[in-house]
C-alpha cells in the first residue's frame, strides 16, 4: 500500500523537476513547482506527517508559489528565455556531470550507508499522540526559543520586502533619511542615447 | 504507522535526484525567478529527507526542522522576490547573466 503511494507521489515529484528545469515559460515553471510540491505532502502524508503536509500545501502550494506567480504578472511573461542557446559554452555539460556526481554520490550514501542515529534521541514520538499535537507539544516546549526567533525573522523579511519593492523616486522626496540616498532610476536607453 | 511497509531509503534516494535536479536547473537556467524556484525545490528535497529520517528514528525532531525550513524559505521568498522585483524594475527582461556589475 505504501509502495504505491510513495511510486505515485514520486513520479508526481520527479516530472514535476523535470518540468521545472526544462520548460521555457516561467508559468508552466510555476505550475511544475506545485506539482512537485504536493507530490512532496502526498508523501508527507505517507510518512505520518499529516501537519506538515497541510502546512506545505497551505504555505508552499498556496502563498509561496502565488507569489512567484504575482511577480511574473508583475514583471510580464515575456521574458522567458531560449533553452537553445548557451550563453556560456560548457556551462550545461558542466551542470550535468556536477549534478550527476552529486546524485550518484547522494544515492550511494543512502543505498550503501546505515542509519547511525540514535532513536527518539531529541524529541521521542509519545505512543498515541496525533501528529499535529505532538509537533506543538514539541515546538512549544524544547523549541520554543527558536520559534520565537522565527517571528523576528518574518517581521525583518516583511520590512525588508517593503524596503527593497517601493519606488525609489518617491522614498527620495524624504531628505531626513539617508538611507534613500539611493540614485533614481535612470532608463538605460537613455543613457545609451547620451552617450 | 497505519500504511508501514516501506523504510526511509527510498524517500532518501527520491529526495537525492530532486536535490539534484533542483541543482540542474539552478546551475543551467538563466531567468532569476525560475532560478529561485529551483532553490525551493531543492530545499523541498531536503524537508523530505528531513521527515524520512524523522520517521525512520522515530524521533519529531525532523519534523520541527522541517517546521523552521517551511518559515524561512517563506521569508527567504519574500526578500528574495523583492530583490529581482527592483532588479527588473531597473532593467526590464534581465537574465541572470546580465547581472554582471560586480565582474571584476
Amino acid at each position: 500500500m505504501e509502495t504505491a503511494v510513495f511510486v505515485a507521489g514520486a513520479l508526481v515529484c520527479l516530472l514535476g523537476a523535470f518540468g521545472l528545469v526544462t520548460s521555457e515559460n516561467p508559468v508552466h515553471a510555476a505550475l511544475s513547482l506545485v506539482g512537485t510540491l504536493i507530490g512532496i505532502a502526498v508523501l508527507f502524508i505517507a510518512q505520518d506527517a499529516e501537519f506538515l503536509a497541510a502546512v506545505q500545501i497551505i504555505v508552499y502550494a498556496g502563498a509561496i508559489v502565488v507569489v512567484f506567480l504575482f511577480v511574473i504578472m508583475l514583471i510580464g511573461v515575456e521574458t522567458s528565455e531560449d533553452l537553445r542557446v548557451e550563453p556560456l559554452a560548457g556551462q550545461r555539460a558542466a551542470a550535468v556531470v556536477a549534478s550527476l556526481v552529486l546524485a550518484v554520490g547522494l544515492v550511494g550514501v543512502f543505498l550503501l550507508g546505515e542509519i547511525t542515529g540514535e532513536p527518539g534521541a531529541i524529541a521521542p514520538h509519545v505512543e498515541g499522540e496525533p501528529n499535529t499535537e505532538a509537533l506543538g507539544r514539541v515546538l512549544f516546549t524544547d523549541y520554543l526559543l527558536a520559534f520565537e526567533i522565527t517571528s523576528v525573522l518574518l517581521v525583518i523579511g516583511v520590512v525588508g520586502a517593503v524596503t527593497l519593492a517601493r519606488h525609489r523616486h518617491a522614498a527620495m522626496v524624504d531628505d531626513d533619511n539617508p538611507g534613500d540616498d539611493i540614485p533614481a532610476v535612470v532608463d538605460q536607453n537613455e543613457e545609451e542615447v547620451a552617450q | 504507522m497505519i500504511l508501514g511497509t516501506l523504510t526511509a531509503t527510498p524517500y532518501l534516494v527520491l529526495g537525492a535526484i530532486l536535490f539534484s535536479a533542483g541543482m540542474f536547473g539552478l546551475l543551467t537556467r538563466r531567468n532569476p525567478l525560475v532560478m529561485f524556484m529551483c532553490v525551493e525545490l531543492m530545499l523541498n528535497a531536503v524537508n523530505l529527507t528531513f521527515v524520512a529520517l524523522a520517521r525512520e528514528l522515530d524521533d519529531l525532531g525532523g519534523q520541527v526542522a522541517v517546521f523552521f525550513v517551511l518559515v524561512v524559505a517563506a521569508a527567504e521568498v519574500v526578500v528574495g522576490l523583492a530583490i529581482i522585483v527592483s532588479i527588473f524594475r531597473r532593467r526590464p527582461s534581465a537574465t541572470a547573466d546580465d547581472l554582471s556589475l560586480l565582474k571584476g
